[in-house]
């Protein structure tokens, strides 16, 4: 699996930085998607409570996942559904591609799918000749643009909307040159006119799944432009990818969870489509596929039942650790290099792709806790990505200066006989050093401290030492 | 008053590293702050570091070493009182799950745990301290550090506390709970992004144009007050304790002399 640019995500990072239109691009869309959360949340009193229902279910449900995996296979069976269990991304392509092939495709739309970018299914389909056409309205910007998402439910948050306005007149050059293309709306619409003939053209329709019910066999989906459900009813195929922790045991446990979702993830109190699809087209049925495929993938995942990362798969992808983390709005999603942003992509991409490649997601976190504030399912990502940490260190992947620092400043702090007398001393020095000024601009080994801010010198003594004086009688 | 009634304890002060090495008038501030709350306070020697740059960097072995030393060191004070949210957090939130699959030392952390305190939370919900005798002549933004407020709930008792100062109008800033950048060694490992943080940090304290910013953890302090001095501002930066216990006489965290 490619592991994507997350070894290089210090550069990444810096990149971001210095990308003025990335930046003004990311200064409102998060930060105004935490107010809605905030909103949202403030008008639902039993919303923390939720959060502890929604835990229950999904711990609930992972405990079992074997039992709910087989009887959601048995019921979407009996529905009229094929089921195919992927256990790595390459089967999963290998099960989308075959199933294109038998059906003939040359036209495939897709509906949002974090899972198809993980396993890198529209390179695969592309490189059999077919077309391949994102149908969400970011997914579809995004694409044409040759990027990837930079953020689980707004893929383009990265752009602005000059930028969007400049690639449409770009690219759709069979439309009025003179329309108005400012309002989301009217983006929409400019994306609609291109995207109809798509949806009626195609062979095959790929959706995610948010949910996969036991009880039922049925796969929802959540959107709000409806583009899932023309992907998932126009064409004669329908399939549903999803990851194995995508099970949910019923009907009612999904409106638990749908109560979370939205609410935490954009502050609406439901999303504008969502959508339960239970096998193909019945007879009498006015839509539908006529083939129903229920693609669902393991990936790694299935590794991490039992272990202290098990409760990483209670997400239910709603970005709300995104959209609060300060080091995701600092620097947007591309930079974590790989299909996972942020919080949830810092606890989850090192058990997809390896701590080796993605070491520096769960280090490059200030543990504020915000995210773990605001997750709906209470999943303890500061703790997670501490536990990656543990694992990189006993592993002896720590980086080597870093380690040496660790070592010589623990064998200080263990011994406060040593400790003491040598702060004393160090602070006596730098103290004498930074009097003047009060604080330091540059200091020999603090670079990474200097090059952005000053550090305020030391006052005078170690408390220590000060409070020694003042027990003596000493007058300070 | 509340603190009286409720008879004299003996408080044993964990001054945090940061305190010790780079201001130790925060820690005179809390003895002051703790005396006048009816506490008799005294310092164990046998202290350095919570550990946290050992338990964050994944070296567990080391912060459970020093988590048993700290633990030691207080064994006979009836409270433990840090002047940092984030250090106590690790004291009283982390300090057990570190040490509990140790038979030995798991039910000493749990014990010790219970009598950890941050120095405001302390003096406001354990010690019943409604008001302070200080003043100060101006406009204080105060900033809510994360660990405090994410794992000890502390938020309105330092505003409570302030309230009381006189002369002192406290002005809320934009977003006083989203971090600073600081992070602890995340400064030092990723200093661009940390940097880009705490700029969007001190342009929000800006915004409120107030003549002090408070907190009540040091790292972040010297952070926002590092980036602050960097940009040429004036406004000055103290710990929030220095200001309830009128503790002024140094200058102001990395001010010129």
């Amino acid at each position: 699996m490619s592991v994507g640019t997350s070894p290089a995500f210090k550069d990444n990072a810096r990149a971001a930085l210095g990308d003025a239109q990335l930046q003004r691009a990311l200064s409102s869309v998060a930060p105004g998607l935490a107010a809605r959360r905030s909103t949202a949340r403030a008008a639902l009193p039993e919303f923390e409570a939720l959060r502890d229902v929604g835990r229950d279910i999904k711990d609930h449900t992972l405990a079992y996942l074997d039992l709910y995996l087989e009887a959601f296979a048995n019921k979407a069976r009996a529905a009229g559904s094929h089921v195919h269990f992927a256990a790595t991304a390459e089967d999963a392509r290998e099960i989308i591609r075959a199933i294109c092939r038998d059906a003939g495709a040359r036209v495939v739309t897709k509906g949002k799918s974090m899972v198809s970018e993980e396993i890198g299914l529209n390179a695969c389909l592309e490189a059999d000749g077919l077309e391949v056409v994102e149908t969400d309205l970011g997914e579809y910007l995004i694409q044409i643009r040759g990027e990837t998402p930079s953020h689980i439910i707004a893929p383009a948050i990265h752009l602005t909307q000059d930028q969007v306005e400049a690639d449409f007149r770009r690219l759709h050059t069979d439309l009025p040159k003179d329309r108005v293309l400012i309002e989301p709306t009217q983006l929409v619409s400019e994306a609609r006119e291109i995207l109809r003939g798509k949806f009626l053209a195609a062979d095959v329709g790929i959706t995610g799944a948010n949910f996969l019910i036991a009880e039922t066999g049925t796969s929802v989906i959540v959107t709000n432009e409806g583009n899932g459900d023309l992907t998932q009813s126009l064409p004669k195929v329908h399939i549903a990818l999803a990851s194995i922790e995508k099970l949910v045991p019923t009907l009612e446990d999904v409106s638990t969870l749908i109560r979370l979702l939205a609410r935490s993830a954009t502050g609406q109190e439901i999303s504008t489509y969502t959508t339960f699809s239970t096998g193909p087209r019945r007879p009498g049925d006015p839509d539908g596929p006529e083939a129903c495929h229920i693609v669902i993938l393991d990936n790694g995942r299935s590794e991490l039942l039992g272990t202290a990362l098990q409760e990483v798969l209670r997400c239910i992808r709603c970005g709300a650790c995104m959209n609060h983390c300060p080091v995701y709005t600092a620097i947007g999603g591309h930079a974590y290099g790989w299909v996972y942003p942020g919080p949830i992509g810092a606890v989850l991409t090192p058990a997809l792709i390896g701590m080796r490649s993605a070491g520096h997601l769960p280090n490059a976190s200030t543990f504020c806790g915000r995210c773990e504030q605001v997750c709906p399912m209470k999943i303890p990502l500061p703790g997670l990505m501490r536990h990656w940490r543990e694992e990189e260190f006993s592993a002896g992947d720590t980086p080597v200066l870093y380690r040496l620092g660790l070592k010589a400043w623990a064998a200080l702090a263990k011994r406060p006989r040593l400790y003491h007398p040598l702060a004393r001393l160090g602070i006596a020095v730098l103290a004498g050093l930074g009097r003047r000024r009060g604080a330091f601009r540059r200091l020999p080994l603090a670079e990474g401290w200097t090059r952005h801010r000053d550090l305020p010198a030391p006052q005078s003594r170690t408390f220590q030492a000060l409070w020694a004086d003042y027990k003596a009688g000493v007058p300070r | 008053m509340p603190a009286a009634a409720k008879g004299r304890v003996r408080v044993g002060l964990f001054v945090t590293c940061l305190v010790d090495l780079f201001r130790p008038s925060v820690g005179f501030a809390a003895v002051k702050l703790l005396s006048d709350a009816g506490c008799d306070v005294d310092v164990p020697p046998r202290q350095t570091c919570c550990g946290q740059p050992a338990y964050n960097s994944g070296d567990k072995e080391t912060a459970r070493d020093i988590a048993r030393l700290t633990i030691a060191a207080f064994e006979a004070h009836d409270y433990v009182v840090v002047p940092s949210g984030s250090c106590a957090g690790m004291l009283k939130a982390h300090y057990p799950t570190l040490l509990a699959d140790d038979p030995q030392w798991a039910p000493r952390a749990a014990a010790f745990a219970a009598k950890v305190f941050e120095l405001i939370s302390f003096l406001v919900d354990v010690r019943g301290v409604s008001e302070v005798g200080a003043e100060y002549q101006g406009r204080a933004t105060y900033h809510d550090s994360c660990s405090g407020l994410r794992e000890l709930g502390i938020q309105e008792q330092p505003r409570r506390l302030l309230g009381s100062v006189k002369g002192l109008e406290l002005v809320e800033m934009t977003d006083a709970d989203v971090c600073c950048g600081f992070g602890g060694t995340f400064a030092i490992k990723y200093p661009d992004i940390s940097n880009a943080i705490v700029a969007r940090k001190t342009e929000q304290v800006a915004a409120t144009e107030p003549d002090i910013l408070l907190a009540g953890d040091l790292g972040c302090l010297m952070n926002m007050a590092g980036k602050l001095s960097r940009q040429g501002s004036k406004i000055a930066v103290r710990h929030v304790a220095e200001v309830l216990a009128g503790e002024m006489r140094d200058p102001a965290i990395g001010a010129r002399p």
